[in-house]
């Protein structure tokens, strides 16, 4: 397979709602990657869009629907789906579009635009279960992290303060963030333990915010990278995994997330890493709740089971940590404007290695990052690796 | 290049905004309506709950029963052998005290829920569902836990014909 390299990146602002539809948000954010790329639309030859359900637009056909906006009028061009990894996972798809050889300049545009769906999102995310055993029950989305986050703390006995920690430093992480939807550079341990109670034991600053948003960013091969002098501004994918898990997720014990784990060795075989903790400087898991990044650092093999807790409690994964984590202030503190995460994890760890991050640059140097999205029924694992 | 780009594209809008009238929006309420057919697996499945009975599905290539029960099994890969039943008990993997109802809106009275793996179906298979005569204080993962049936009368074919899942007596 032929080298890949991101060579620019672009992202709107992420807010509760925004007044832009949504292809205008994806020209946006497309616009300002290609700018950074020094490339125009005609030098694109495959466009993949990414985004997530239907029913937060309204519109069925939502790939095609967007599809000016994200430039893909004329081209070979797809939409890519999957739950929450949309964020991460549609650059995978415009990676296999370079590496494969298919295309030389891969544009990939992601884009959310939840605040349509009135009086709240979270009204059609009761379209995601089982018709048959699970929506009778009328399920709320929240209570099923609640129990993953449960089943996660209760086995290995760890206190709800070291999960409320990751929410603190992410909204802090976040103050250098110029398109942050809920920075704070304030916010204490207790503001989060004391925080409105939703699902036991989740608390209301225990989830990232719905949001608005869109991102980002141009993949080209080895040889355009040379050709058009892009080297100083390329941070290379070094490999790419993916696996989801059955559907049936009462048949599973929720403690671990075996297909994060599965991804990760995926990409890490891929990018030559066989002590994951040691080679990889800088990570930027997926952080839709807080306890998220904690289970997602071990599925990625960066934290012992049940042990990632103590490490945000002993300060590794502050910015200036050995292992710093979510340096972007991630999904908890930029927003989650679901497929557009794009921005803040393909997004951050192009701009962290290019040291282009401003205020939220690793204050050491780093070579090595790696960034994972989660979504469905709790089963789904996308994991990329990029370096210098 | 977040360090050097001086704007970022997107107009905040806010409640206000929307109430004014400065903000155009259309409105439109979807309307769609479904029939499911249940399938082979659920049909049965559906039947014995009206019989207040829960079933489970062989599965002979990796010797587990399979719950809730379906036609072909996911690792192996093949089609499943045979009909078994399970108990209607079972214990609590984990669970919510959830203050919030389906759409999300504020209740003040919790609902508590979460997965049972019931008895005599492979280890941790089991079914989402409530919880009942028992407190939000009393609740705990590793708890025994039997089925509460709804009147024979009053059953449907649902899983909601298990009104909650209670305390098991004595275990």
């Amino acid at each position: 397979m032929r080298k890949v390299a991101v060579v620019g990146a672009g992202m709107t602002l992420f807010r509760r709602r925004l007044q832009e539809t949504g292809k205008e948000l994806s020209f946006e954010a497309a616009r300002m990657a290609l700018d950074q790329a020094r490339m125009e639309i005609g030098d694109v030859d495959a466009v993949i869009h990414g985004t997530a359900p239907d029913a937060f637009d309204g519109v069925h056909m939502k790939g095609e629907y967007l599809l000016d906006g994200s430039g893909g009028r004329r081209k070979p061009y797809m939409r890519v789906f999957t739950g929450g990894g949309t964020g991460v996972f549609s650059a995978i798809a415009g990676y296999w579009h370079v590496a494969s050889g298919l295309a030389d300049v891969a544009l990939v545009v992601n884009e959310e635009k939840m605040s349509s769906c009135q009086p709240h999102p979270q009204s059609v995310f009761a379209y995601i279960w089982d018709p048959i055993l699970d929506r009778p029950l009328r399920p709320n989305l929240v209570w099923i992290f609640a129990m993953e986050m449960n089943r996660y703390m209760t086995v290995h006995g760890i206190p709800y303060e070291d999960i409320a920690r990751v929410a603190v430093k992410n909204k802090r992480n976040a103050v250098g963030h110029p398109c942050a939807q809920l920075p704070d550079a304030n916010i204490t341990l207790e503001d989060v333990m004391n925080s409105e109670m939703m699902a036991w034991p989740v608390r209301r600053l225990d989830i990232s915010p719905p949001s608005d948003g869109a991102a980002a960013v141009v993949l080209a091969s080895e040889d355009v990278v040379r050709k058009r002098r892009l080297k100083d501004q390329a941070a290379w994918i070094k490999g790419v995994g993916w696996c989801i898990d059955s559907t049936m997720w009462t048949d599973r014990d929720l403690v671990f997330p075996e297909y994060v784990n599965r991804a990760a060795k995926m990409a890490y075989a891929q990018a030559k890493i066989d002590r994951p903790r040691k080679q990889i400087d800088f990570a930027e898991p997926y952080d839709p709740f807080d306890y998220k990044e904690l289970h997602h650092l071990e599925g990625l093999g960066l934290a012992e089971k049940g042990k990632a807790g103590l490490m945000t409690r002993e300060g590794i994964t502050e910015r200036d940590g050995a292992l710093p984590v979510c340096p972007s202030g991630g999904l908890l503190g930029v927003g989650n404007p679901i497929a557009a995460t794009l921005g803040i994890k393909i997004g951050e760890l192009y701009w962290q290695l290019t040291g282009q991050a401003g205020k939220r640059q690793i204050p050491h140097e780093v070579h090595t990052g790696v960034t994972q999205a989660w979504g469905d029924l709790m089963q789904y694992g996308c994991v990329v690796v990029m370096g210098t | 290049m977040t360090a050097r780009i001086p704007r970022f594209p997107g107009v905040e809008l806010g409640p206000k905004d929307l109430e004014s009238g400065v903000v155009t929006t259309v409105r439109y309420r979807p309307e769609a309506k479904f029939a499911w057919s249940a399938g082979e697996a659920m049909t049965r499945f559906l039947a014995e709950l009206e019989q207040g009975r829960l079933i489970a599905r062989e599965c002979k290539g990796c010797d587990r029963i399979l719950f809730p029960p379906r036609m072909f099994c996911e690792e192996c890969y093949r089609p499943t052998d045979a009909w078994v039943y399970v108990r209607d008990t079972g214990t609590i993997e984990t669970y919510s005290i959830s203050y919030l109802d389906t759409d999300a809106r504020r209740i003040t009275e919790p609902i508590l829920v979460g997965v049972v793996s019931i008895d005599g179906a492979s280890p941790k298979m089991g079914m989402m569902h409530y919880f009942g005569e028992m407190s939000k204080d009393d609740i705990r993962i590793g708890m025994r836990v039997q089925a509460k049936w709804r009147a024979a009368r009053d059953r449907t074919g649902s899983v909601l014909d298990i009104e909650y899942f209670r305390p098991m007596r004595g275990g």
